[in-house]
C-alpha cells in the first residue's frame, strides 16, 4: 500500500475509510483513496466491486456509512450533488445528464445562464463565444449552436467535459468513458484527458479495460468485493499482476462445476445478420451445455441475445430449435419454442418492483396456470411459488413481499424462478450475477450447474472473466458483433479470452 | 490485503405462504386504503353532524345512485390507470352512446337491439382508442383528448342540439327503477364492482394489467401480449362508459348530446382519491369505489347545507389535491420502512 506523505496537500482527494452498506449487501467497507493533483487515476475490480458506489458518494448521491472526504487536505461534508459542484467535483456517467433538445453552448452553461439570457432576448453571441473559448481550450471541434442530440456519443461526452471544465472542476470522474467509443475516438478522449492534466485537474478513471490503464492512467487503484486492495505506481505493475489483484481468489472453489451429459443441439443460430450490430453468426447450443458468451461491453453479445428472443429481428439467417427453423418475432413466441431470458438490467427489463414476490414468479406461465386461460387457480399458483421459493432460496418474508424490498441477489433469483417456472429448453442468461453479492453469486451459479445436469441448454452473456472461465463447458467470443474464437474449457484461459474480445487474434471457427 | 468480509443477508426466515402470513399482509395492505376511508368516514360524521337528513336510508341510496354513473366509469378508468394509461374520452362516450340508444328506441327499434348498440358502440369505441394507442403509437392522454372531441361532435351532430324524446316507458327501468329498496343502477355499480374487483385480482389478464403499467419491457420479455392487453382494457372502459350512458338516457328519458359531460374528471379524481397511482401499476379497485362515494358525499352534504354550486366545485378541487397529497406522503414512508 502506498506511504503516507509528509508533505500537505499533496492530494486534492483523499477518502478515508468509507463504509457503506445497502440491504442485503456491503458495498464499502472501510475502502481509502488518494488522488493527486493533475493525475489520472485509474480506478480498477470487478463488476460490484465498489467503483460506482464509491464514486457515487464522492458526488453526494449517496450518504456514506462511516469515513471521511478531504478536498485539499480539508475534510468537507458531501451531502447532495450541488455541494460536490461546489467542491469542484464533476461526475461523467456513461448515461449523461444533457438535454437533447438544447444546443451545446445551452448545455454547457444549463442553469447558469446569466438573468437576461433567460429571457425572450437570449444574447446568443455572448453565450456561444463562452463556449467557443472553452471548447478551444479543449482543443475541440463542436459548434456551439448545435442542438447535442444530432452529436455522436463520443461528442457528447465531450460537452459534458466542458461543463465539466466551466464549473472549475478540479475533479472530474469519468464511468466507463470508452464502453461505447471507437478507437480513433478513445485516442481522442486520451487527448483530452491530457490536456485536463496539463491544466492541473485530476481525473479518476473508472473502466474495465486494463490495457487503457496503462495508456493513460499515472497510478491505479484495485478494489475488490467491496474492500481496498492497492494502490500503484503504473510503471512499477504489469496487466497479470492487476488481475490477480482484482480476482484474488482460486477459481475452483467460487465456481465448483458439476459435470453433465451433453446431448443433442437444442438451439442452433445459423448465419445471423443484422445491420451495424452482428456479423455472421453462428452458434449451437446443446442440452445440459453451459455456453459462455465472452467480450467487451458493445460487442454485439446483447444484440444476439435480442435476436434470439424475438426482441430486435435479423437482416438474415435463421433460429433453429431442436433441428426445425423457427421464425420468432415476439418474446411471447421465443417461450412458447422453449426458450427463456433472463435479462441485463433487471429492474428495468424484468421486474414488476412495485408487485408481490408471487406476481414476479408465476408472471409467465400464469394464463397456463388459470381455468380457460383466464381464472387463476390460487392453489397451483401458491404451490408453484413456494415451490420455487424454496428451490432458489428466496430470502423473503412471504411470497406477498414487494419485490422492490428484496435485496439484489434475490430479486435476480426472482427472476431465475419465473423462468424456471415456464421450464425452457433453452435458457439466455445476460449478466446473470450483476451486482449481486458473493454469497447468492455462488447460489446461481450453482443452480444453473443444476438446470444442465436436468438437460436445460444455457446461454450465458458475461464480462466477467472469472465467472466465464467457471461456469462455462464451452466458451464463444464476440468481438464487434463477429464470433472470433471458441473455446473448449480445458483450453481456455483469461488471456486467450481477452485476446480474441479485444480483436487481436482471430482465428477458429467463426471465420 | 485484508479478507473477505461475511456477505451481511437480509434476514434469513423460511417462505411460508401460510394462511396467517397472508392474512396478515392483507390487513397490512387495507390498513393503507384506510387513510382514505378514514377521510371517508369523517366526511359522513361531519354531514350526520351538521345535517340530520343526511344519514337517512334514502338519501344514502340517493348518494349512490348519483354517484352509480361515475363509478361504473371510474371502474374501467381504473383498469387504464393501473396500465398506465388515461381515458379522457369517457365522458363524451357516455353521451353518444345515450343518443344511439335513444335514437334507435324513437324510432322504434326493439329495446335489447337498441340496449345491445349502444353497448356495442361503447366497447368499440374503446378498442378504438386502444388502437390509437398500440398500433398509432399516439400517447393515451392525446388519443384520448381527439376522440373525447370526435364523439363529443357527432353526439351533437346527431341530435342537433336537442334532446331525444318520445322513448317508451320500458326504458325507464334501467335508469329509474328499485330492485327491493335499491335502486337499480346503484346494483349493477355494485355488480360491476364486483366483476371488476374480480378480473384485476383474480385472473390472469388482471395480473398483465398490472404488468403492463408496472414494467412495459419487463412484461413484453415475460411474453405478455402488451397490444392485446391494452385494447382489452381501452375497450373495457369503452364498454362501461356505453353501459353509463345508457343508464344515464334512462334516468333521463331521453339522449342528450351534452349528457356525460365531465364525466371523465369525476372518474380520474374517483381513482385518484382512490390511492391509484397515475404512473401505472399500482392500486387497487377498492380504493375507487371509495374515491367515488367521497365523491359523491361531499356534493350530498354540500347541497344539504345549500352550498352554492360554485363553492362546491372548489371544495372538491381542495379535497382532491388534499387527499392525494397525503396519500403520496403515507406511501412515502411506507417505502422508507
Amino acid at each position: 500500500m502506498d506511504v503516507h506523505s509528509p508533505i500537505k496537500n499533496e492530494y486534492v482527494l483523499e477518502m478515508r475509510d468509507i463504509c457503506k452498506a445497502f440491504p442485503g449487501v456491503q458495498a464499502l467497507d472501510k475502502v481509502s483513496l488518494r488522488v493527486r493533483r493533475g493525475e489520472v487515476h485509474a480506478l480498477v475490480g470487478e463488476n460490484g466491486a465498489g467503483k460506482s458506489t464509491l464514486m457515487k458518494i464522492l458526488a453526494g448521491a449517496h450518504p456514506c456509512d462511516a469515513g471521511e472526504i478531504l478536498i485539499d487536505g480539508k475534510p468537507v461534508e458531501i451531502s447532495d450533488p450541488i455541494t460536490a459542484q461546489r467542491l469542484g467535483i464533476s461526475m461523467i456517467y456513461q448515461e449523461f445528464n444533457l438535454v437533447p433538445s438544447l444546443s451545446v453552448a445551452e448545455n454547457i452553461f444549463l442553469g447558469r445562464l446569466p438573468a437576461a439570457w433567460g429571457w425572450a432576448h437570449l444574447n446568443r453571441n455572448a453565450l456561444f463565444a463562452s463556449a467557443r473559448e472553452l471548447l478551444d481550450r479543449l482543443h475541440l471541434s463542436v459548434d456551439p449552436g448545435e442542438k447535442v442530440k444530432y452529436l455522436s456519443v463520443a461528442k457528447k461526452q465531450m460537452v459534458e467535459i466542458a461543463k465539466a471544465l466551466s464549473l472549475q472542476a478540479k475533479i472530474i470522474v469519468m464511468d466507463e468513458p470508452t464502453s461505447a467509443l471507437t478507437l480513433a475516438e478513445t485516442e481522442t478522449l486520451f487527448e483530452m484527458i491530457c490536456h485536463l492534466k496539463d491544466q492541473g485537474v485530476a481525473v479518476i478513471f473508472i473502466t474495465h479495460r486494463l490495457e487503457e490503464v496503462f495508456a493513460i492512467a499515472d497510478r491505479v487503484t484495485v478494489l475488490r468485493d467491496g474492500h481496498y486492495i492497492a494502490t500503484r505506481d503504473i510503471c512499477e505493475i504489469d496487466q497479470p499482476t492487476i488481475v490477480s489483484m482484482m480476482v484474488g481468489r482460486e477459481l475452483t472453489t467460487l465456481f465448483p462445476k458439476v459435470e453433465t451429459k451433453i446431448g443433442d443441439t437444442v438451439l442452433e443460430v445459423r448465419n445471423v445478420n443484422k445491420e451495424g450490430a452482428l456479423r455472421n453468426i453462428n452458434l449451437k447450443v446443446r442440452k445440459g451445455e453451459i455456453v459462455g458468451l465472452a467480450g467487451l461491453v458493445g460487442a454485439g453479445r446483447t444484440d444476439l441475445a435480442k435476436v434470439i428472443f424475438g426482441i430486435d429481428s435479423a437482416d438474415s439467417g435463421e433460429i433453429l430449435i431442436d433441428g426445425l427453423p423457427r421464425p420468432i418475432r415476439s418474446p411471447w413466441q421465443a417461450i412458447e419454442c422453449g426458450l427463456g431470458l433472463v435479462p441485463e438490467d433487471r429492474k428495468e427489463q424484468a421486474l414488476f418492483l412495485a408487485r408481490p414476490v408471487r406476481d414476479n414468479i408465476s408472471m409467465a406461465v400464469i394464463r397456463l396456470l388459470s381455468w380457460l386461460g383466464f381464472a387463476i387457480r390460487h392453489r397451483q399458483e401458491d404451490d408453484l411459488v413456494a415451490r420455487y421459493i424454496r428451490q432458489l432460496n428466496i430470502r423473503t418474508p412471504s411470497a406477498m413481499q414487494l419485490v422492490r424490498n428484496l435485496s439484489g441477489g434475490n430479486q435476480q433469483k426472482t427472476v431465475i424462478a419465473r423462468w424456471l417456472a415456464a421450464t425452457p429448453k433453452v435458457l439466455i442468461m445476460d449478466e446473470p450475477t450483476r451486482g449481486i453479492d458473493v454469497g447468492a453469486k455462488a447460489e446461481i451459479h450453482a443452480l444453473m450447474g443444476k438446470l444442465a445436469q436436468e438437460g436445460v441448454g444455457i446461454l450465458m452473456i458475461s464480462s466477467e472473466l472469472p465467472e466465464i472461465l467457471g461456469v462455462s463447458d464451452r466458451i464463444v467470443v464476440m468481438h464487434e458483433g463477429r464470433i472470433t474464437r471458441e473455446f473448449d474449457r480445458s483450453e481456455a484461459t483469461q488471456e486467450l479470452i481477452m485476446q480474441a474480445a479485444t480483436g487481436r487474434e482471430e482465428c477458429g471457427e467463426g471465420q | 490485503m485484508k479478507e473477505h468480509a461475511e456477505p451481511i443477508t437480509c434476514v434469513a426466515k423460511p417462505a411460508r405462504v401460510g394462511f396467517y402470513a397472508r392474512f396478515l399482509d392483507w390487513i397490512g395492505r387495507q390498513i393503507f386504503q384506510m387513510g382514505v376511508l378514514v377521510g371517508f368516514l369523517a366526511l359522513c360524521v361531519f354531514f350526520t353532524l351538521t345535517s340530520p337528513y343526511f344519514l337517512s336510508f334514502d338519501n344514502m341510496m340517493n348518494v349512490a345512485r348519483q354517484i352509480s354513473m361515475i363509478g361504473i366509469i371510474a371502474v374501467g378508468m381504473t383498469f387504464v390507470i393501473i396500465a398506465a394509461g388515461i381515458d379522457l374520452s369517457v365522458g363524451s362516450v357516455v353521451g353518444l352512446a345515450g343518443c344511439i340508444t335513444a335514437g334507435l328506441l324513437r324510432d322504434g327499434i326493439p329495446m335489447p337491439v337498441a340496449i345491445l348498440t349502444g353497448l356495442s358502440f361503447g366497447l368499440i369505441s374503446g378498442i378504438a382508442n386502444g388502437f390509437l394507442v398500440t398500433k398509432g403509437g399516439l400517447p393515451p392522454f392525446i388519443a384520448t383528448l381527439a376522440s373525447m372531441s370526435v364523439w363529443r361532435g357527432l353526439a351533437l351532430t346527431y341530435t342537433q342540439g336537442y334532446a331525444i324524446f318520445g322513448l317508451p316507458k320500458g326504458f325507464g327501468f334501467i335508469g329509474r327503477s328499485y330492485m327491493g329498496p335499491v335502486p337499480t343502477p346503484v346494483v349493477i355499480m355494485f355488480v360491476v364492482f364486483a366483476i371488476g374487483y374480480y378480473v384485476l385480482n383474480h385472473t390472469a389478464f388482471g395480473r398483465y394489467v398490472y404488468a403492463v403499467g408496472g414494467n412495459i419491457q419487463a412484461a413484453k420479455l415475460s411474453g405478455v401480449h402488451v397490444d392485446r392487453t391494452l385494447l382489452a382494457v381501452y375497450g373495457l372502459s369503452g364498454f362501461f362508459s356505453g353501459l353509463s350512458g345508457i343508464i344515464l338516457a334512462s334516468r333521463l328519458m331521453s339522449g342528450q348530446g351534452a349528457a356525460g359531460t365531465g364525466y371523465e374528471l369525476d372518474a380520474i379524481a374517483s381513482c385518484a382519491l382512490g390511492g391509484i397511482s397515475l404512473m401505472g401499476g399500482e392500486g387497487n379497485l377498492v380504493g375507487t369505489i371509495i374515491g367515488a362515494f367521497i365523491i359523491g358525499v361531499l356534493a350530498n352534504g354540500m347541497t344539504l347545507l345549500n352550498v352554492s354550486s360554485f363553492y362546491q366545485m372548489m371544495v372538491k378541487g381542495l379535497v382532491i389535491m388534499l387527499a392525494v397529497f397525503v396519500d403520496l406522503k403515507l406511501k412515502a414512508r411506507r417505502e422508507k420502512k
